[in-house]
This record gives structure tokens, sequence and C-alpha cells, in this order.
């Protein structure tokens, strides 16, 4: 087994001695109090600015500890802003897609939606922001089970709902399906939901690749997938792009 | 053949945006860059035109790579700008000779007390649409003469150029020093308070009133036409157009024809409403403004109703309170409660725009008991921008003669779904959003893309507008006129609060 990790040490002891301090400390003193060359204690509060666990104040220069540090067990990223850092993406996803577009998040061990954007083909549509999906049914749900362990805790260890013949209910049917979907990236939803109706969907992630939520296209299953009933390759594409896209923009590295 | 793309460059008051869209309209990358915000003293703002400049520098080249797309790929670049910013710079050097001064900024307001209070001033507004009001630049630029030494003479001697940004931007992407293109185009021209709305010429009468050297002002120009080629940043593309960022928004929201209007929600918010080729004179407290010219084809005229803060007020309460983390955080908080409480915030930071233009009114927050919490607040300002979109739409029906059936909305507050609730519900009439919330990049897209041809027509842009989401008003009737009757007294509260001084 390796050995601790000494950057992440060393990340820890700044957090503990600006919690320990009563006022803002700058990058000197906090180099001194534990003995590191200036330089690398300034590498390390760049990043935990990065990730929001401190704070510069940008008249001094002095850092303090975050406001994420606060709500570290709660929602990581206010919906409100993941919606609003999404939304071109989202556009950009139901232009390319012809397909109305989805973005949801863990509330309560259901999907929450919030953010909602009509299939373009000028029909009547209603916006369906802040209402809630099962997520056993839906490729949104299924990708935040799968990269989200504490989200299925809710679901227990019954038979899950079945809302048609192809929903997913025994649980260990389903945790198959959610190690396919970690595998791939990605989740695809046939007739399991309503019949008729299919969905692709893929993660977003924040920093260091933490799922904050999952972007999908849902429509008709004819148009979802192709002769043989599987999803069409060039819409996972596209979704797979539209999340990508978005993590990058929230400052996900890798994807 | 390989793809090609369209650029648009939005040159904004908090940033500058860079964005590639296909033929059809969408969204392939976007790179953005905010810039510093000066406030040397109350009520001025300044920014940096060489920062602008060097953030320009940055991210269209990074735009491209996110894209994966190369130079010759890309068929135009059009620019999108904040307007009415107002810059003076050197010809042989490309020094600005201050920071650029912001159509935000009051510094001119002696200044222009002591011109209206001329008798000619009454031909002001005859001639060139606008109020006499330090929302334009003309003031600013009379005010960099008296107060810089010996720049009106060197303005004389053309030495030194006036330009808002996009003159700016296009003549550094042109050569800068070495033989870079000085010239604005119609739209931005119209809110200098210097052009004749009629033959968009400089008029003699209006430089006289306001002391302005011909000499050191751009040539104006249609939106769209190739302008020229860039030379550096993105050598060997053709420029395409040029419009204010209101007028590329009308046009990306394709308001092409008389009676479409559309409301873009960004610092400010602005509904434009296109009233055709001849130019409508409001009587309502609206400006008329330039929409937009095709080449050579006659101008096509707006309506104007600018409101100064909507977004800024968000922004204020992140940044000046420190109530929320980030601008959409608003939202959250306001959704902790059902109802504002009871109060009230009119944001009249530097006076009123439309339609009631008091540059000596200052914000209130009204109707404050020990009831009201953060998240009333939080209420009141997203209310704050609900409000002032009645008010001007009340204004533009009364002007037009006809009821707006429907409100187009775009820019970084449509992402607010309780804001977007609320528009719709003060208003009474439903509101949509496009595909493409960037409407002011992608009207500055289209209007280089009709210039090279990458697109053929206006119709065909038509046929790109779709609708990404609605919001149909749900509010009880009696409780909205009750409401707006407290927004109406509310306001009432902010004028005269500036006292001339004694
Ligand atoms: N979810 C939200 N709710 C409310 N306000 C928001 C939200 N998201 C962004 N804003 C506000 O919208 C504004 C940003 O919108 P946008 O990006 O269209 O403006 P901008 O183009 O940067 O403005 P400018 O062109 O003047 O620089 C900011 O003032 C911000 O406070
Ligand atoms: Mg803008």
């Amino acid at each position: 087994m390796p050995g601790p990790v000494q950057s992440i040490q060393r990340g820890a002891a700044i957090l503990r001695l600006l919690a320990r301090s009563s006022g803002k400390l700058g990058v000197g003193e906090i180099a001194t109090s534990l003995g590191l060359p200036r330089g690398t204690a300034h590498g390390l509060l760049r990043t935990l600015q990065l990730v929001g666990f401190v704070e510069q104040d940008s008249a001094t220069g002095k850092y303090q500890l975050g406001a994420a540090l606060l709500h570290l067990g709660t929602s990581y990223l206010d919906v409100n802003e993941l919606r609003s850092r999404a939304i071109n993406w989202a556009d950009a996803l139901a232009a390319r897609s012809c397909e109305s577009v989805k973005i949801g998040t863990v509330l309560d061990g259901q999907v929450l939606v919030v953010h909602h954007v009509f299939r373009p083909d000028d029909t009547l549509q209603t916006l369906d922001v802040g209402s809630l999906m099962p997520m056993h049914a839906t490729a949104l749900g299924k990708v935040l089970l799968a990269f989200d362990s504490g989200a299925g805790a809710a679901l227990g260890n019954g038979p899950l709902e079945a809302f048609t013949r192809r929903t997913i209910v025994a649980p260990k049917d389903l945790t198959r399906s959610l190690a396919g979907i970690r595998e791939v990236g990605w989740a695809a939803q046939v007739e399991e939901m309503t019949v008729g109706e299919a969905g692709i969907a893929a993660p977003i992630r924040g920093h260091g690749g933490l799922v904050v939520g999952a972007i999908g296209i849902s429509g008709a299953v004819e148009r979802i997938c192709d002769a043989k009933g599987q999803p069409n390759t060039a819409l996972v594409t596209f979704v797979r792009d539209a999340a990508r896209a978005v993590s990058r923009d929230l400052g996900a590295a890798r994807w | 053949m390989a793809t090609r793309y369209v650029m648009s460059i939005d040159q904004g008051t908090t940033s500058t945006r860079c964005i590639i869209f296909d033929q059809q309209g969408r969204l392939v990358s976007v790179t953005q860059r905010e810039h510093r915000q000066h406030f040397p003293q109350p009520g001025w703002v300044e920014h940096d035109a060489v920062e602008i400049w060097r953030n320009l520098e940055r991210i269209a080249p990074e735009a491209l790579r996110q894209a994966g797309v190369g130079l010759e790929q890309v068929a135009a670049i059009g620019i999108a700008n904040q307007r009415e910013t107002t810059l003076v710079w050197d010809r042989h050097t490309g020094v600005p000779l201050r920071r650029a001064i912001v159509w935000q900024d009051t510094r001119t307001t002696a200044l222009v007390d002591e011109l209206a209070a001329r008798p000619e001033a009454s031909m002001v507004q005859k001639r060139c649409g606008l109020p006499l009001a330090t929302y334009f630049s003309a003031p600013r630029i009379r005010w960099l003469l008296d107060e810089v030494p010996g720049l009106r003479e060197r303005a004389e001697r053309g030495e030194v150029l006036f330009g808002t940004m996009e003159s700016w931007l296009i003549w550094n992407l042109t050569g800068g020093p070495d033989g870079g293109l000085h010239l604005t185009d119609v739209t931005n021209a119209s809110r200098t308070l210097l052009m004749d709305l009629t033959t968009l010429e400089w008029d003699d009468d209006l430089l006289d009133f306001f002391g302005v050297p011909r000499a050191m002002l751009p040539q104006i120009r249609p939106s769209t036409e190739t302008y020229g080629v860039a030379r550096t940043v993105l050598p060997g593309v053709r420029i395409g157009a040029a419009l204010g960022d209101q007028q590329a928004a009308l046009f990306g929201q394709t308001c092409f024809a008389p009676g479409e209007a559309k409301c873009t929600y960004g610092t400010g918010g602005f509904l434009l409403l296109n009233t055709g080729k001849d130019p409508v004179r409001s009587t309502h407290g609206l400006l008329t403004t330039v929409g937009y010219q095709v080449g050579a084809e006659p101008a096509v005229y707006a309506l104007e109703a600018p409101i100064a803060v909507t977004g800024a007020l968000v922004q204020w309460f992140r940044d000046g309170l420190g109530l929320i983390n980030s601008a959409p955080e608003i939202e959250t908080l306001a959704k902790t409660v059902d109802d504002n409480g009871g109060c009230y915030i009119v944001p009249a930071f530097a006076g009123l725009f439309a339609p009631h233009w008091r540059s000596e009114a200052r914000g209130v927050i009204v109707g404050l008991t020990s009831y009201i919490t953060k998240g009333h607040l939080a209420r009141a300002v997203l209310e704050a921008t609900a409000w002032q979109t009645r008010e001007v739409v009340d204004a533009m029906n009364a002007d037009s003669g006809l009821a707006l059936r429907g409100l187009k909305v775009d820019g970084g507050m449509t992402a607010d779904n309780l804001l977007m609730q609320c528009i719709a519900d003060v208003l009474d009439v439903p509101v949509v959003r496009p595909m493409v919330a960037e409407t002011v990049s992608l009207g500055a897209a289209y209007a280089a893309g009709l210039a090279v041809g990458y697109w053929p027509d206006l119709e065909g842009l038509r046929r790109n507008w779709h609708r990404a989401a609605q919001w149909l008003p749900a509010m009880d009737p009696a409780r909205r006129e009750s409401e707006y009757d407290n927004w109406r007294r509310a306001v009432e509260r902010t004028f005269g609060w500036l006292q001339p001084r004694r």
C-alpha cells in the first residue's frame, strides 16, 4: 500500500491553521507557520482556492476558509448555478440532436429536473423544471445512481416500482446495469419509463471529477434508437460531448 | 471542403466573449474573459481598453482551438460591443489617452445640465433621436477634450482618434498604428448624439453644439459589410459586421419585421422594437435608434427602452452586500420565501433611464420591517427587473399603439426561471427564450455571415430561430395591480434625491 500523500497532508494542515486563526493569513505567514517554502504554500493555496476550500481577500491578498467547507455535506454546486453554467451547451445539444434536453440532480432519491430545453420544433411544450422523476427508470437517474454511491441509498433493497414492462425492477439487475454505465460512461433508457419513449444521458463533472449532475435527451423511441432498438450512436456522441463541455467549464480537468 | 464557421466577438461591459457558430447557428465553442471595473470616484466607471484588447488576443485563438477549427475555416468575424463607452487614443502609438469612460458613468452630469440650458439644445433630440443625457458618448468626448491638456488641438489635427469599443477593436485588428481602419457602424454611431438619424452622417450642427472636432471621428459604415481583413489575432479573416450589443441581440432574435421586439437581460435590460424603414419618435420616454443596416440597403430603425440596472443589481447583491456567492444563487435565496414580504428595491444607482430619465434619482429599499430577511431582499432584487420591464413595455405599447402579445428574451439572466416566470406574471404575456441565449453573439455572427454570403438572406436566418423555453403568466390580476401600484410608489421615492450643489 502506498504511503500518505504529502500534498494532501499539507493541504489539511493549511486548513487547520486557517480554522484556528481568528483573522485572515497571508501566504508568507502560512509558509512560515508550516515550515514550507513560500512557492509550495502558494501552490497549495491556489488549489484549495480552486475547489472553494479557501478564499482570498481581493484587497489584501490574505486567505481564509472558503464557504464551500461550511456545506461540504450538502449541495456541492447550487442547482441554479449549474443551470447558468450549462445553458449554452444544453441549447447546443438540443439544436444538434433535435430533441428536448434535461439536466438533473439528485434530490431525496429522485431526479430533480433543474433545466429543460424544448425540442426545437416549435411545438407546444411545457417547462418541466422543478419536477421529479424516478431514478431507476430514467437515463438521467441511472447516470446519477451509477456515479454517486450515496444516491442509491434511498432506493432500498426491495423491488423497484414498475412503470412499463421494461422497467428494471430487481435491485440486482439494476446493480448490473449501473456497472455497465460506469464502464461506458453514459446511460440509456428504452421504454423503461413510458411506452414509446427513450433517453440518453451522461454525467456532468465538477472539480476533481465529482459528478454534480447529468445531462440528457429524451424523445420518441424511433428517433432516439436505431432499427435494432439500440441508442443511435450519433446522438450518444452529442450527449457525451455536451456533458464534457459543461464539465470542462465547471473545472473538471480530464472531461 | 472543410466545414466553415463564423466567429463572433462580444465585447461587453463585464467581459469579452468569442463564440464560434456553425451554419445552423449552433454554438460550437465559447471562450470568455472578464476585465476589471475601475471606480475611481462615485459615479465614475472606467475600463482599460488595452486590457480588453489583450483579452481578445487570448480568447480568440482559444475559441478556435477549443472548436478544433483552423483560421481558414472562419468565413468572417462579427463584432458586437457595449455601446456608448468612450475611448480616445493616439493614432501614431495606439496608446489610449485615458481609460475608457463606460456608459454607466455619470461624471458629465454638470456638463449635460449646462449644455441642456442652451437655446439650441432642443435641436439635439430632433436630429439624433436621443435625449441629451450622460448615457451617450458626446458629452464624454467633450469632457475629455476639456480635461486633457492639448487634446483638442491634437484631435483637430487628427492625431487622436475617438471610438467606441468596436472602433478600437477593428482599428487594432486591422493593423493599429500601421494602417488600422478607423470606422464605426450606424448603430454605434447612432448612440453618440452626433449622428443625424436620417442621413446617417455626422452632423455639423451637433458637432458644433458639443464642440467635437470631426477629424477625430471614425467613418460611419453599414452594420454588415466586409470592412477589411484582420492582420493580427485572426490574420486573413474578413471582418464582416459590427453592431451595438443590443442591436446585435435584435438581429440574433431575428426581429426583422416591424413590430417584432426583444428584451436582453445582462448588466442592464434593453427592450428594442423594430419600427422598419422610418424612425418613430417616442412620446413616452423611449429612444429612437438605428436597429441595423444591411449593406447598401436602407437602415432599419428601432424604438429602444434601456433599463440601466438589471443584472448589475444581482451583481451588487453578490459583491457589494456579499449575501450570495454567485449570481444564480439569487434564485436559490429568493425561493426560500414565498413573496417579497412587502419590500421593494428600486436600483436607481445612476439615476433612472427609460421611461423616467431622472438623473438625480438614487436607489431605495422601501417597506423594510423586522420581518424582512435576505430571502425577501433577493425576491425584491428579481422583481425589480420584472417591474422595470413592465414600465418600459407599457411605454412601448403606448408609443406603438399596439399591445405586446409576447416577449422574446435573451441574455444571462434568462437562466433564472423564477425571474422569467415573474416577468411573464407582471406583463401578463408569455415570455419566450430562443435556443441560443447568447443572442448578442449570434446576431453579430449572423450579420457577418450575411456580409460574406455564408448565409444567403434574412429569411434563412429566421428558420434557425427556435423556442427553447416558455413561461406563461399565472398571477392573480388583482395582486398584479396592487404590486404594480406599490412598485410605482417605490419609484417615486427615488426621485429628486440628488440635489444641485449649494
Ligand atoms: N441566474 C441568474 N439570476 C439572476 N441574474 C443572473 C443570473 N445569471 C447571471 N445573472 C446576471 O446576469 C448578468 C450577466 O448576464 P450576461 O452574461 O448576459 O451579461 P453580460 O453580457 O456580461 O453583460 P454585458 O454585456 O453588459 O457585459 C450579470 O449581471 C449577472 O449578475
Ligand atoms: Mg452582453
